[in-house]
């Protein structure tokens, strides 16, 4: 920590918060809010005379609520930066007749309550995502008592009581009555590995934990009873085994089995458990004076202002996607982005040291380049065309278009910008926008092949590259098994899917379409595919209009991670191609023969495509 | 003919991923089938594509050919396609100018057990992928400059170490913490395992 606060080159905005980010890998441009400390950190220099005029008193966060800070304090002694600050929400107020005693003692003045948040702005290269975990709250287990039963803690609040630099300087002791329990029991898995409370996952580190936790404890008082209840001990990394043994040998019962039921004895506060030894097959009763209950990790809660700032997606547990599980571990889909740490997975602090300098180098290797090749998959527009309407930069999720409606100015793409999601060419009424790699051309003509021969037989899927094809490749990675008909067209973003194609491919005698993107939270063009959205409930009403069962065209959000589900919409699709008749096929042909192309360009594009 | 004017040259791939692929379809039909596609000059059959004697024949095959499109049937482009574009680069056609065509995650892994059904949807995918390659056109990857900078959000344990990493290689590094201190959950946590050390 010390090291941060005076390396040359690692300037520290504590406080802080990341409040936009525009631009892409090697070019990013970010804004950072500085909050207000009121207290200036670069005069401060924690004499402490603050604290002691100071007449607030509020629970310690740092110490879980065990001890009591000042409305001015510091985080922890040792905290980077060193300094003071005052949190306004405790404080009396910045009049000197309600209070401003602080400010009176600070000989070096650093006090000012008039301090108002900074903003700055920053260019950098690339983006380590490293914003960690919250840690489960057992409150909703109700059978272990937690916030009902006094002496029943977290093992994070256990960490308090026993450090040094706690509440109780190390003295370990009970809430109840400030006592040394003469026994204690730790319960593992609180919150994680449970499918329909907490979370399913492992959270990785409690078990080694726990296991430190009675080390501790045992050096600290060796006539301490203490006992596990666990289902299995993952002890499976490097010198853990050893330190588990050495937990078994200073006495620490491991109990296999996990307590039903808590509860307390009112008038000494112990509590009794019951569990079922899975070992022996009883039920057993333990009466033991405190109990730990060793909590999971979760991910930061949603909604999680860096998780949108960045484009990032989840997997299934709530913690980041990766871009690869395998290959790419440190690499957020984002390019330029990296995880270390928590965010990314449960782990313990080797691995997420690990992570972290895996994160440095991967982000080095674009930071020793002079210059990065960019997309070249970017929109280009034809000013023959546009007709300046503006739809085009409405529909931009990367607002990487210049265009004015008033002067009559065409439209024209800031390529370095541009992400290439193709919602612009979707949107564009006249045909003005070619999608590079992915024009209208190349679409129809793979609509083409899909429909010349018995079109009955097949279902049109409109895939984006990082969902919903990357979950039809997690079904294909997980073996899942789905009927034969579909056929797949890969677009980089839902967005891209313009309406004609989805009419086309019907007057072309395809029974169903789909269309498929990322889920909305998830999509890599930030907002791309609520154009896709709006543009499907219109070709719904388009569809029924004209006499054709809006339901034949579907819309689904499959996430990369959803493998599942994507075996599953193909064979709720085949479900509905078999029920579509040859008549039905033959009326919407018909009924969509006089389908008009948008702008003159579209015309030749269809003439040729279907030539 | 390719919208730039000139006669257009296609070769197919067509990839057996040992038996990931060939364990649940015909590869030889599809190969033979995609000799029948518009402006398909060879299709070959392979054992594993992306190893280098496969690669190899790729672009033994775009030389001896004067081959301007290829088309690679085998894993998804999510996987390959980086390693299958650099591969035509290095005999001068443009990476753009690849198409691939995802015989496995798409065709032969989900449909272990219908050999004849996967077959044809294989030769249709393959078809599809023809369809599209004949108007692919050559793309540029422009270059843009890079800010040799870092920023690191989050100062736990895992910020502070890619910081100082970062910052001991000699970029700058901007460390935002939204607390008033750094050390995240680390800092509250007494000793560490496996070695019993104070966390701070």
């Amino acid at each position: 920590m010390m090291d941060v606060g005076r390396h040359p080159k690692i300037k520290l905005y504590a406080y802080s918060e990341v409040e936009k980010v525009s631009g892409y890998i090697g070019n990013f441009k970010v804004k950072v809010r500085k909050k207000a400390r009121y207290v200036d950190e670069t005069k401060c220099n924690v004499c402490g005379e603050c604290v002691k005029v100071c007449p607030v008193a509020v629970p310690d966060e740092y110490q879980m609520g065990f001890s009591s800070r000042k409305a001015v304090y510091i985080q922890l002694p040792q905290a980077v930066p060193s300094s003071y600050l005052i949190n306004m929400k405790d404080c009396l107020g910045n009049n000197p007749i309600a209070c401003g005693k602080c400010a009176e003692v600070c000989d070096k003045k650093c006090i000012d309550y008039d301090m108002q948040d900074q903003f700055i702005d920053l260019e950098v290269g690339a983006i380590i995502v490293a914003t960690g975990l919250d840690v489960y709250d057992p409150t909703q287990l109700d059978e272990y008592g937690y916030t009902r039963f006094e002496n029943v803690i977290t093992s994070l609040e256990f960490e308090r009581l026993i450090c040094a630099g706690g509440p109780t300087q190390g003295h370990f002791i009970r809430p109840k009555d400030h006592q040394t329990p003469k026994s204690i029991g730790f319960i593992q898995c609180v919150g994680s590995r449970m499918e329909r409370r907490g979370n399913p996952y492992c959270s990785n580190v409690c078990c080694m934990n726990t296991v430190k936790d009675t080390v501790l404890l045992k050096d600290h008082y060796p006539d301490i009873e203490a006992k596990v209840f666990y289902m299995d001990i993952r002890a499976f990394g490097k010198g853990f085994e050893d330190l588990f043994k050495r937990s078994k040998e200073g006495g620490v019962k491991y109990i296999r089995g996990i307590p039903g039921d808590i509860e307390e004895d009112p008038k000494t506060g112990n509590l009794i458990l019951t569990v079922e030894n899975t070992t022996t097959g009883k039920i057993e009763k333990h009466n033991l004076e405190m109990l730990v209950l060793s909590i999971g990790f979760i991910p930061r809660l949603n909604p999680d202002p860096i998780q949108q700032l960045l484009t990032l997606s989840r997997t299934q547990d709530g913690f980041y996607l990766e871009a690869h599980p395998k290959l790419k571990p440190i690499d957020a889909p984002t390019k330029g982005v990296f995880f270390a740490g928590v965010a990314e997975s449960p782990k313990d602090i080797k691995d997420s040291v690990t992570q972290a300098s895996a994160a440095a180098a991967r982000a080095g290797i674009i930071l020793a380049q002079d210059k990065l090749t960019v997309e070249a998959i970017t929109s280009i527009v034809d000013k023959e065309l546009c007709t300046a309407c503006e739809i085009c930069y409405r529909a931009c999720p990367f607002k990487s278009i210049i265009v004015d409606k008033e002067k009559k100015i065409p439209a024209e793409i800031i390529e370095a910008a541009c992400a290439g999601c193709g919602t612009c060419g979707a949107e564009c009424p006249f045909g003005a926008v070619t999608m590079r790699h992915f024009t209208d051309r190349q679409i129809f003509s793979q609509i083409d092949a899909i429909l010349d021969e018995n079109p009955e037989e097949k279902v049109v899927v409109f895939a984006c590259n990082w969902c919903s094809y990357a979950g039809g490749d997690m079904a294909g990675i997980s073996r899942l098994q789905y009927p034969t008909t579909s056929r797949l067209i890969r677009t980089m973003c839902s967005g891209r899917v313009d309406e004609q194609f989805v009419l086309y491919s019907f007057q072309k005698g395809a029974p169903v379409v789909l269309v498929s993107g990322c889920h909305f939270a998830d999509c890599h063009y930030i907002d791309a595919n609520r154009w896709t959205q709006r543009r499907v409930e219109r070709l719904w009403d388009k569809l029924e209009r004209k006499g054709i069962r809006p339901e034949r065209l579907q819309l689904e959000w499959i996430s990369a991670a959803e493998g599942q589900k994507f075996a599953k919409v193909m064979r709720v699709m085949e479900e509905m191609r078999k029920k579509v008749t040859k008549e039905e096929i033959e009326f919407t042909k018909k009924a969509l023969s006089d389908l008009k192309p948008k702008g003159t360009k579209k015309v030749k594009v269809m003439a040729k495509a279907t030539a | 003919m390719a919208v730039s004017g000139e006669e257009l040259r296609i070769g197919v791939f067509v990839c057996e991923c040992g038996l990931n692929i060939a364990g649940s379809l015909d590869c030889e039909a599809v190969r033979k089938y995609a000799e029948t596609l518009p402006d398909v000059k060879v299709s070959v059959l392979n054992k594993y594509t992306c190893a280098d004697p496969g690669q190899n024949e790729i672009k033994r095959y775009i030389k001896e050919n004067n081959l301007n499109r290829v088309i690679v049937a085998s894993c998804s482009p999510r996987m390959h396609e980086p390693t299958f574009r650099a591969c035509v680069a290095d005999v001068g056609v443009n990476p753009y100018l690849l198409e691939m065509v995802n015989l496995r995650e798409h065709c032969s892994w989900v449909h272990l057990h219908d050999r004849k059904g996967a077959t044809e949807k294989a030769k249709d995918m393959v078809k599809i992928g023809v369809a599209r390659a004949r108007f692919l056109e050559p793309q540029i990857e422009k270059e843009v400059p890079v800010t040799n900078k870092a920023l690191v959000i989050g100062g736990g344990v895992a910020g502070i170490q890619t910081a100082l990493d970062l910052a001991d290689t000699g970029y700058q590094v901007y460390l935002v913490e939204k607390e008033p201190s750094i050390g995240g959950i680390m800092a509250q946590i007494d000793k560490t395992y496996p070695t019993m050390d104070c966390s701070i």
